[in-house]
C-alpha cells in the first residue's frame, strides 16, 4: 500500500460507461451464463469443470471491474477486494488439502 | 458529491474506502461455508445429495440476480445524472429482482425438505441450507438498504447530487451477486457434473 | 458545540449518564472501554482465584466439576474477549485519532456502536451463570463437546459472535480512520509505531473474525437446531471446527499481542530518550508477523488427524514466524542501548514486557517442533507458555500503556512510589504463578483438569501450592494498582502537558486532551513530530532545546487566537446504544429458539438503522458524512 502515500490518486473522476455500453455488458454476461447451464445439458467431457471455472472468474471480473467500477477507480479498493479473495483462496485451499492428504490411504 | 473527500488523506470518501474494507472481509465469510460445502458434497449420509438440486430452476433464478446487477448500475447511472424519478424505478426494479430471487429460495427450499433434505438429515444438508440460507440473508438485507434508499430519496433526505449513496448501497448488492456467480457455478453446476 | 436557537436535534448534554450514553467522542468511548475491561478483568481474576484455589492440593474439591469447568472457560473467554482485546481496543480509540493527528475516527457513531455491542455481548455471557450455567467446554468450544453440554455452548455461540461483530466494526472504522485520516504530511513511514500495529491488528480481525464468525454459527446450528456440521455419527468432521476455530485463533494471538508491541515500541524510546532502533525493521516486521500469522493455525493440531505432510509444514511456518518477532526484540534491545533510560513506571513494565514475553515467545518456539509439541500437548507447559505470551507480555505491555498515557487523558500523574510496588510484585507474582507450570506441565499435569491427580507425586503438588501462592501475590498487586489508579484520579499531582518529554503528536495538544483534540491539525515534516519541533541538532549530532511554540501550529501553549474559529465535531447520539438494546432479544430469541423474541429484536434492529441515517445533525446540514457506517453495520449484523 506504499504506493498510495501521494495526495489526491483520484476519487470519481475518469471514464464511466454509459447505459448502453451496461447494458451491453449485461447482454454478454448472459451469454457466459447460458454458456454455463449448457454444461447441464450437453456433455462437455473433461473441459467442463475448468471451463466453468473459466467462465465464472470472467464473470466475476466483469462485475467487479465494470459493474463496481473498480476499473475506473483507485486500486486501494481491488487491493482491498483482491486481498480478501485471495486469502480466502489460499487458506481454504490450504484447509480442504489437509483433508485431501490425512484421508488419503498412506503409501 | 463527497462533501469532505478532498479532506482525506488518500483523497478518498471515508464511507467508500470503509464499504470496499468490509467487502474484502466477507470472502473469508461466505469462504468458509463454501469450503465446508466442498468438503460435504458426498457427505449424505444415506440421505438426498447433489442430484436434488435442480439446475433448470435455479439457472433462473441466478440469472435474474445477475440482471438486478444491471438495473442497480442503471440506477446509479440514473442518480449520477441527476435523474431521482428514474433512479428510484430501476432502484424498485433491482428490489423486485432480489424478490424474486429470495422467492425463488423459499420455493427450492420447500420442494427439498419435501424430498426429504432436511437441515438435521446430514453433514451435506447442513452446508448447503446455511451456506445459501445466509446468502439469502445477505440479499434480504441489500433488498431493505434499496427500500430504505427509495423510501428516502421521496422524502428528500437522499438528494439529486448524493449519488454516492447509491453507489454504496449498489457495491453491496454486486458483491452479493458475484457472491452468487461463485455458488452457482462452485455448489451447484460443478458438483451437479463431477458427483451427480 | 453551539446549540443555540435551534430544536434539539441531537443530545446535547456534556455531562451525567445521558452524555455517556449518547457519546461519539473516540476519548469517552475509550474510557468507558477502560473500565468496562477493568471490571471484567475483576470478573476473570475471581474465576481464576477459584482455579487455583482448586488445584491448591491434589485430590481437593472444593468447588464442583462441573462449576470447575465453567469457570475456567470463563476465566480464558473472559480475559482473552473481555479483556485483552477490548483494553488494546481503549488505547486504539483514545490514541489512533491524536496519534494521527485526527479530531475524531471516521465513523464516531459506529465506534459507539462496537462498544456497545461489546458490553452487551459481556453481559449476555455472563447471564449464562443465571440462566442454567455457563459454557464449560474451554475456551476453543471444541465440537462435538456439545453433545453433552445443552443451552451452555449456545451461550458460547452466539455471545462470541456479538463480540467478534464488535471488533469487525471496530476493525473497519479504525482501518479507514488511519488510511484516510492521516494529518497533512504524515506518510505511512512517518506513522508512529503503534499506528503501525494498530493497522496491522485492525486488518487482522478484518480476516479473521469472518472465520470464526462461520465457526460459530455451525457451532450454534449444531448445538442448538440440530445441525451435523460437526457430527461424526452422520459423517460430519470435528476436525473441520479446529481449522475454522485456529484459522481465527492463531490470527488472534497476534491481535492480542501486535497492540502492546506497539505500545511497547513508543515507550521505550521515550523512557531512554533515543529514537526507536530501526523502525522500519520493526514496522514490517509487524506487518510480517500478521502475514505469517495465518499461515501456522495447524500448529495448535498437531495431535489431531492432519497428517504428516501439514505437520511439516506447519512446523516449518511456525518456526519461521520466530524471525521478524525476535527482529522486533532485538531492536527494542538496541533502543535501550547507550540510552539515558530513566526507569519509571512505564518504562519498568515496558522492560518486564520485553523479558517475560521473550521466555513466553522462546516456550513457543519449542510447541513448533512436532515431536515435542505431542509431549507437551494438553499439559501445563501450554498453559505456562500462554500465560507468558498474553500476560507476561499483552498486559504488560498494556499496563505500560495504561501509565504511560494516564496523564494524557487526566492531565495527572499516578504515583511512581505505587507504581513500582506494582510492578514489582506483579513481576514476582506472575513468575510465582506461572513459572512452575513450566514443571509441572513437563512432569505431565494435564490441563483442564477439575482435580489435580494425587499420583503425579509431591514434586507436581508442590509447583502448584506455589502457582497458587502466586496468585495471592498477584492479588496484592492488583490491589496496589486498583488504589493508585483511583487516588490519581481524585488528587493525583498535576502532570503538565507534556511529562515524559515524549516523541508524537498525541502530547503536543494540552492534558487532559481538550474534546476538539487539536485546535489547529498540525503539518507533520518528520517521524517523531514532537520531538523534532522541541530539538534541533547541533553540529555533533547533540539535540539543543528550541524554544517553546517556534512552530506556528503548536497547539499546547495556550494562544488561543483560533479559538474562536468554528470546529465541527461530532455530534453525540443515543441510537447507537438504544439499536444495540435489540442484540438481547436477537440473542436470547437464538438462543431458546423463539423466532418471536428474534423478530422482535431484528425488527428493533431496521427501526434503530432507520432512525440511525435520518438523524439529523445539530446544526441542520443533513448531508450526513457518516452513511457508511450503517451500511456496513447492518451489513455486518447480517452474520
Amino acid at each position: 500500500m506504499s504506493a498510495t502515500e501521494t495526495e489526491d490518486t483520484g476519487t470519481d473522476h475518469g471514464h464511466h460507461p454509459t447505459a448502453r455500453e451496461y447494458v451491453q455488458i449485461a447482454i454478454v454476461l448472459a451469454i457466459l451464463t447460458a454458456l454455463e447451464v449448457s454444461t447441464y445439458f450437453f456433455d462437455f467431457g473433461r473441459i467442463a469443470i475448468p471451463l466453468l471455472i473459466i467462465l465464472m472468474a470472467i464473470k466475476f471480473v466483469m462485475v467487479a471491474g465494470f459493474f463496481m467500477h473498480l476499473r475506473f477507480d483507485t486500486k486501494i479498493y481491488s487491493r482491498l477486494l483482491y486481498t480478501g479473495l485471495i486469502f480466502a483462496l489460499v487458506l481454504y485451499s490450504i484447509t480442504l488439502a489437509i483433508f485431501v492428504f490425512e484421508r488419503a490411504p498412506s503409501a | 458529491m463527497a462533501a469532505d473527500a478532498h479532506a482525506t488523506t488518500l483523497g478518498l470518501d471515508h464511507r467508500k474506502l470503509a464499504m470496499w474494507t468490509f467487502l474484502g472481509s466477507e470472502f473469508l465469510f461466505f469462504g468458509a461455508f463454501v469450503a465446508t460445502f466442498l468438503l460435504y458434497v458426498t457427505t449424505t449420509a444415506g440421505g438426498p445429495g447433489v442430484e436434488i438440486f435442480d439446475i433448470p430452476f435455479t439457472s433462473i433464478s441466478s440469472f435474474v440476480l445477475l440482471m438486478s446487477s444491471l438495473t442497480m448500475v442503471l440506477a446509479h447511472n440514473a442518480h449520477r445524472q441527476g435523474d431521482l424519478r428514474r433512479m428510484r424505478l430501476w432502484i424498485l426494479a433491482t428490489a423486485g429482482q432480489g424478490a424474486v430471487f429470495l422467492g425463488g429460495q423459499v420455493f427450492e427450499f420447500t420442494v427439498f425438505v419435501k424430498e426429504g433434505l432436511v437441515l438435521t438429515r446430514s453433514p451435506f444438508a447442513s452446508s448447503f441450507y446455511v451456506l445459501t440460507g445466509f446468502h439469502g440473508v445477505h440479499v434480504f438485507v441489500g433488498i431493505l438498504l434499496l427500500l430504505s434508499l427509495y423510501s428516502l430519496s421521496l422524502t428528500g433526505k437522499v438528494k439529486k447530487d448524493q449519488d454516492l449513496k447509491t453507489e454504496m448501497i449498489g457495491l453491496y448488492w454486486h458483491f452479493v451477486d458475484i457472491i452468487w456467480v461463485v455458488i452457482f457455478t462452485v455448489v451447484y453446476l460443478i458438483p451437479e457434473i463431477a458427483v451427480g | 458545540m453551539s446549540s443555540t436557537t435551534t430544536p434539539k436535534l441531537r443530545p446535547t448534554k456534556e455531562t451525567g449518564v445521558l452524555s455517556w450514553l449518547a457519546t461519539t467522542d473516540h476519548k469517552r468511548i475509550g474510557i468507558l472501554y477502560f473500565f468496562t475491561t477493568l471490571v471484567f478483568f475483576f470478573l476473570g481474576g475471581v474465576e481464576s482465584g477459584f482455579i487455583r484455589l482448586q488445584l491448591a492440593q491434589a485430590e481437593q474439591s472444593v468447588i464442583s466439576e462441573d462449576l470447575y469447568n465453567q469457570i475456567f472457560t470463563m476465566h480464558g473467554i473472559t480475559m482473552v474477549f473481555l479483556v485483552v482485546m477490548p483494553l488494546s481496543a481503549a488505547f486504539f480509540n483514545y490514541l489512533i485519532p491524536l496519534m494521527i493527528g485526527a479530531r475524531d475516527v471516521a465513523f464516531p457513531r459506529l465506534n459507539a456502536f462496537s462498544y456497545w455491542v461489546y458490553l452487551f455481548g459481556g453481559i449476555f455471557l455472563y447471564s449464562s451463570f443465571f440462566l442454567g450455567g455457563a459454557p464449560a467446554g474451554s475456551w476453543v468450544g471444541y465440537a462435538p463437546l456439545h453433545a453433552t453440554e445443552g443451552m451452555s455452548m449456545g451461550f458460547y455461540a452466539i455471545g462470541i459472535q456479538i463480540l467478534g461483530l464488535s471488533s469487525l466494526a471496530a476493525a473497519v472504522n479504525f482501518i479507514t480512520t488511519i488510511l484516510n485520516m492521516r494529518a497533512p504530511g504524515m506518510t505511512f513511514m512517518r506513522m508512529p509505531v503503534f499506528i503501525w500495529m494498530a493497522l496491522v491488528t485492525n486488518f487482522l480481525l478484518l480476516f479473521a473474525i469472518p472465520v470464526i464468525a462461520v465457526a460459530l454459527f455451525m457451532l450454534q446450528f449444531d448445538t442448538l437446531y440440530g445441525g451435523q456440521f460437526f457430527q461424526p455419527g452422520s459423517g460430519g468432521d470435528p476436525i473441520l471446527y479446529q481449522h475454522l476455530f485456529w484459522l481465527f485463533g492463531h490470527p488472534e494471538v497476534y491481535i492480542m499481542i501486535l497492540p502492546a508491541m506497539g505500545i511497547v515500541s513508543e515507550i521505550l524510546p521515550v523512557g531512554s530518550r533515543k529514537p526507536l532502533f530501526g523502525y522500519a525493521a520493526v514496522v514490517f516486521a509487524g506487518a510480517a508477523i500478521g502475514f505469517i500469522g495465518f499461515g501456522v493455525w495447524a500448529h495448535h493440531m498437531f495431535t489431531s488427524a492432519i497428517g504428516p505432510v501439514a505437520r511439516s509444514a506447519f512446523a516449518l511456518s511456525t518456526m519461521f514466524i520466530a524471525v521478524p518477532t525476535g527482529i522486533k526484540v532485538f531492536n527494542w534491545v538496541f533502543t535501550m542501548w547507550g540510552g539515558k533510560i530513566r526507569f519509571t513506571t512505564p518504562m519498568l513494565f515496558s522492560v518486564g514486557f520485553v523479558s517475560m514475553f521473550v521466555i513466553g515467545g522462546l516456550s513457543g518456539v519449542t510447541h513448533a517442533i512436532v515431536p515435542h509439541n505431542a509431549q507437551q500437548h494438553d499439559t501445563y507447559y501450554v498453559v505456562a507458555h500462554f500465560h507468558y505470551v498474553l500476560f507476561g507480555g499483552a498486559l504488560f505491555g498494556l499496563i505500560a500503556g495504561i501509565y504511560f498515557w494516564f496523564p494524557k487523558v487526566t492531565g495527572k500523574l499516578m504515583s511512581e512510589k505505587l507504581g513500582k510496588w506494582h510492578f514489582w510484585t506483579w513481576l514476582l507474582g506472575f513468575n510465582l504463578t506461572f513459572g512452575p507450570m513450566h514443571m509441572s506441565g513437563l512432569l505431565g499435569q494435564p490441563r483442564r483438569t477439575a482435580v489435580l491427580p494425587g499420583e503425579l507425586g509431591a514434586t507436581v503438588e508442590l509447583y502448584n501450592l506455589l502457582s497458587s501462592l502466586g496468585v495471592i501475590v498477584l492479588t496484592g498487586s492488583a490491589l496496589v494498582f486498583l488504589y493508585n489508579l483511583i487516588t490519581s484520579i481524585k488528587r493525583g499531582e498535576a502532570s503538565g502537558d507534556d511529562p515524559w518529554n515524549a516523541r508524537t503528536l498525541e502530547w503536543m495538544t494540552p492534558s487532559p486532551t481538550p474534546s476538539v483534540n487539536f485546535y489547529r491539525i498540525p503539518t507533520i515534516t518528520h517521524r517523531d513530530e514532537f520531538w523534532h519541533r522541541k530539538y534541533a541538532e547541533d553540529e555533533s549530532g547533540k539535540p539543543v532545546s528550541i524554544p517553546a511554540g517556534a512552530s506556528d501550529d503548536h497547539d499546547s501553549d495556550g494562544d488561543d487566537d483560533h479559538a474562536e474559529e468554528h470546529i465541527h465535531m461530532p455530534d453525540p447520539s443515543l441510537w447507537p446504544f438504544v439499536m444495540c438494546l435489540a442484540f438481547f432479544p436477537i440473542a436470547y430469541g437464538m438462543l431458546y429458539f423463539n423466532p418471536w423474541l428474534f423478530a422482535l429484536g431484528a425488527l428493533w434492529l431496521v427501526v434503530g438503522y432507520f432512525l440511525w441515517i435520518t438523524e439529523p445533525l445539530a446544526e441542520g446540514d443533513d448531508d450526513d458524512p457518516e452513511d457508511a457506517d450503517d451500511h456496513a453495520a447492518v451489513g455486518a449484523a447480517a452474520h
